[in-house]
């Protein structure tokens, strides 16, 4: 199984469409011990987790705050004896971050933004690195950064940012024999994607433009791929990003 | 085989530890959002639940035109 033996920390399980249980799940099927953590609605993803072949603990975790953060590997110790892999899955801006004001957002609604989908992939990595050797591998997610899309606004800043903390984290954790990676993957209609206004704006497009075609509703072919990176199986790669899009990154029109 | 009654009290006591809904206050014509001030989340948990309490699949797709907690109640009752 890809990973036997692992022990895998998982952020960002909400609901069954969540690109995160695809991947807990998957894991758990390949072999994984997974375990989550949950924001917010707590009680939810304690059912959820439920849900999972077999059902993994839930420890709460606000990526904003630092006693969270600093008691994260405590936690996590509780549960596994220590960490093979991360996954990053979490991502949020105010409703005037979305949705075509860019020009009207003020500064703090694009920090919240900023502090909760980028800068907490280094803060999630430097709270897991204790639990983590050699060969360890935090995976994140995010969205094609490279153009401006419609609607997505500042989260397409928040994502740039990501890509870049990502390729970052990979100088400064790689003599540590730690990888980052993110998986850029097309529009999936999760719980957090019927939070952006104007989202079939993404929808309508992908599918006809995407050589391999594309479906809106399947998590499976991205938690494949976070699963993938999380494995031994990219041994040399780091400060990549993988496009999991039916290939519409690598198309003009 | 639950009848619509008792599934509209075991939605209450759904609606109750999920989403602090008073539930004297849920009956058939009530509109989960309007009436009962549950948001979106909220009504994703309860929906998780109602799965779980009554053992009918609410496929995700079906979730929003679900208005009512009649109209639930006739979902379940037709798919538990």
């Amino acid at each position: 199984m890809l990973l036997e033996g692992k022990r895998i920390l998982v952020t960002g399980v909400i609901t069954e469409q969540s690109i995160a249980f695809n991947v807990a799940k998957l894991a758990q099927e390949q072999g994984a011990t997974v375990v989550l953590t949950g924001f917010g609605r707590l009680s939810l993803v304690e059912r959820i987790a439920k849900r999972l072949p077999q059902a993994a603990p839930v420890i709460e975790l606000d990526v904003t705050n630092t006693e969270h953060l600093t008691g994260l590997a405590d936690k996590v110790r509780e549960h596994v004896d220590g960490l093979d892999g991360v996954v990053h899955s979490i991502g949020f801006a105010p409703a005037t971050a979305l949705g075509g004001t860019f020009l009207e957002t003020p500064w703090e609604d694009v920090a919240t933004a900023v502090h909760v989908s980028t800068y907490s992939y280094k803060a999630l990595a430097m709270a897991a690195l204790p639990l983590m050797q050699r060969g360890g591998s935090v995976v994140g997610l995010t969205f094609d950064a490279t153009v401006a899309w419609p609607v997505y606004d500042w989260m397409g800043v928040a994502k740039a940012g990501l890509e870049s903390t990502s390729r970052y984290l990979a100088r400064y954790l790689g003599e540590q024999g730690i990888r980052t990676n993110l998986v850029s993957a097309g529009p999936l209609r999760t719980m957090a994607a019927k939070s952006i206004p104007g989202f079939k704006a993404f929808e309508e497009s992908w599918s006809d433009r995407a050589p391999l075609g594309w479906d809106l509703a399947d998590t499976e072919p991205t938690a494949k791929a976070v699963l993938a990176l999380l494995s031994d199986w990219f041994p040399a790669t780091t400060g990549e990003i993988i496009h999991v899009d039916g290939g519409y990154h690598a198309t003009g029109a | 085989m639950a009848t619509r009654e008792e599934v509209v009290s075991g939605l209450a006591e759904i609606l109750e530890e999920v989403a602090g809904v008073n539930p004297d206050d849920v009956s058939e014509e009530k509109s989960f959002t309007e009436d009962l001030d549950v948001d979106s989340l909220s009504m994703v948990e309860v929906v998780v639940a109602a799965e779980e309490k009554f053992g009918a699949k609410i496929p995700d797709d079906e979730v929003q035109n679900l208005k009512t907690v009649g109209d639930a109640v006739s979902f379940i009752v037709a798919n538990s």
